[in-house]
């Protein structure tokens, strides 16, 4: 089996579980305990609050451990927004290719009256920071702004962003769901105020994440109850969980460069060879973008037959079309860079792990080629863009 | 569990009657698309009866099993039986599709119709249009 899905979820890493084992073997205690044995506990959650922190550039404190990304998006949106509307701020910026764990939750909080910008993505994937200085109002609560997108890896300027949100004194938070473990990040050099994270992104284990938050914000509980996480967040620590994550963590920033120069030729390799696919197109900028991330659209076809077909020879992938989506529409990130629905139903994400060689890459450029050329060859689509009766969208 | 049955897989893998119909005398396309399907049925029709079937289709794995299972179902059928084909007889002969898929075996079962009315009106065929469904154009994609 190949798998090409890593922005999907990944492998544990070996360092990760064995990280974990102790925790649930040994010192299975609860950290609120007041023994000795629960003490254990509460120190190994402290020493990786402490880990996680020098990964990020952060203070132990402003680390906060939740269920995973999406938990930390919505803490992260709904304290600056609720911190902004005692203030008369009801204002808030994000971009129309957010993961659903933050467009939905503004669309929450838009039924309680606050105003959300969601700004246009450039066709080559990127915001820019001066399209987030012209957003900004008077009553701007909070800029939220993914690192990476999800979707078509681009990686956002999020420095530039920073520098623009401190300068006019706007909270800015950012989902680096994608980005950490993959590409550096410094939130005090980049100047980020808030940022969420998720274990099971870089070889950690799943329903496990962080919510960074600076010094001074003050965090509103999600869950209600005890008062762990300086009851910021209710719940029994998962301390395995945590344990797996604060080592995923380190070690995959340890790897950052090594990563990048071993995946970004495999990637590059990638994108020319389904390039050679007629009226194919790349999604998202070529050079700005994940180094494990490669999302094409190919015409006349459809994504979930494409992915099913790709299973049969092996292969693991995801799709932004509506079938595989769940929903009528494809994927909103396609769109947001304005491709024609016909064209964004026919998507293909392709994201790589490092164990990939470059036979895994000439295997899945060879798969993908075939299957487009066999659905191609049964798709009525397909048949009135060859005889001209529809007109094509890319070029050849 | 697996998102298809077998029968599904199957259909999709090996799908029936897959083609072009050069000298088709019925052409049904339904679907368009911005919706990420369209069905396209070619029937050669002799003596009343379906003498040969096929069809093309874009896109997902329930639509082009759907397809060929409507086409199995009515190849060398009578008219009249091939006109009785209805959506849930191809999702029961695929041994069911998930919810959201049903709407696959209405596309089949249209696009069936379709090429039917269309050889009536070529043939110059009298017929009532209420034995026929409407085919509009999908309306949940906006545009
Ligand atoms: C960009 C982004 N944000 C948030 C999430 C949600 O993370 P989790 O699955 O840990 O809740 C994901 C993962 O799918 C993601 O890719």
């Amino acid at each position: 089996m190949i798998y090409a899905d890593n922005a999907a979820t990944t492998k544990m890493s070996k360092t990760a579980i064995e990280a974990m084992l102790p925790y649930m073997e040994e010192f299975y205690g609860n950290p609120s305990s007041l023994y000795e044995f629960g003490q254990k506990a509460k120190e190994a959650l402290e020493s990786a609050r402490a880990r996680v922190a020098a990964c990020l550039g952060a203070e132990p404190r402003e680390i906060t451990f939740t269920s995973g990304g999406s938990e930390a998006d919505n803490q992260a949106i709904i304290t600056m927004a609720h911190a902004g509307a005692k203030k008369g701020k009801k204002h808030i910026i994000s971009t129309a290719f957010e993961h659903h764990a933050v467009l939905h939750t503004l669309e929450k909080l838009k039924k309680e009256g606050f105003e959300v910008t969601l700004l246009d993505v450039h066709s080559n994937g990127l915001i820019t920071a001066q399209q987030v200085a012209d957003a900004i109002r008077e009553d701007t609560a909070l800029v939220t702004i993914m690192f990476a997108n999800n979707e078509i890896g681009t990686i956002q300027p999020i420095a530039e962003i920073g520098a623009v949100c401190r300068e006019k004194k706007v909270p800015f938070h950012t989902d680096a769901v994608q980005a950490a473990g993959h590409l550096h990040i410094d939130v005090k050099a980049m100047n980020i105020d808030m940022l969420s994270l998720s274990a099971h992104k870089f070889h950690g284990p799943k329903g496990v994440g962080v919510l960074y938050a600076k010094k001074g914000i003050l965090l509103e509980s999600l869950i209600n109850g005890g008062g762990q996480e300086r009851g910021k967040r209710a719940g029994t620590e998962n301390i395995p969980g945590i344990m797996g994550l604060a080592a995923a963590l380190e070690e995959a920033c340890g790897n950052i460069d090594h990563h990048a120069e071993t995946l970004t030729p495999l990637r590059d390799k990638l994108i020319a060879g389904l390039k050679k696919i007629p009226y194919s197109e790349l999604n998202g900028d070529a050079s700005q973008r994940l180094p494990s991330n490669v999302n094409f659209c190919f015409e006349g076809i459809e994504g979930e037959s494409l992915l099913l077909l790709l299973d049969d020879k092996g292969i693991c992938a995801s799709s932004g079309s509506a079938c595989t989506s769940g929903s009528l529409d494809p994927s909103h990130v396609l769109l947001s860079i304005g491709r024609p629905h016909e064209v964004a139903h026919g998507s293909l994400r392709l994201s790589l792990g490092d164990d990939m060689t470059e036979e895994t890459i000439d295997e899945i450029i060879a798969a993908v080629t075939d299957v487009v050329t066999y659905l191609r060859g049964i798709s009525p689509f397909w048949r009135d863009l060859v005889t001209g009766k529809r007109q094509h969208v890319f070029a050849e | 569990m697996a998102l298809y049955s077998d029968k599904v897989m199957d259909h999709f893998r090996n799908p029936r009657n897959v083609g072009v119909i050069e000298d088709a005398n019925g052409v049904g396309e339904v679907g368009n698309p911005k919706c990420g399907d369209i069905m396209k049925i070619y029937l050669k029709i002799q003596d009343d009866t379906i003498a040969d079937v096929k069809f093309e289709t874009f896109g997902c794995g329930s639509a082009i099993a759907s397809s060929s299972m409507a086409t199995e179902l009515i190849k060398g059928q009578p008219l009249s039986e091939a006109l009785k084909l209805t959506n849930q007889a191809v999702t029961e002969a695929l041994d069911g599709l998930p919810a959201h898929k049903i709407h696959c075996s209405v596309l089949a079962e249209e696009a069936i119709k379709k090429a039917v009315k269309d050889y009536y009106d070529r043939s110059g065929i009298a017929y009532d249009p209420a034995d026929f469904p409407v085919f509009e154009d999908c309306d949940h994609c906006g545009e």
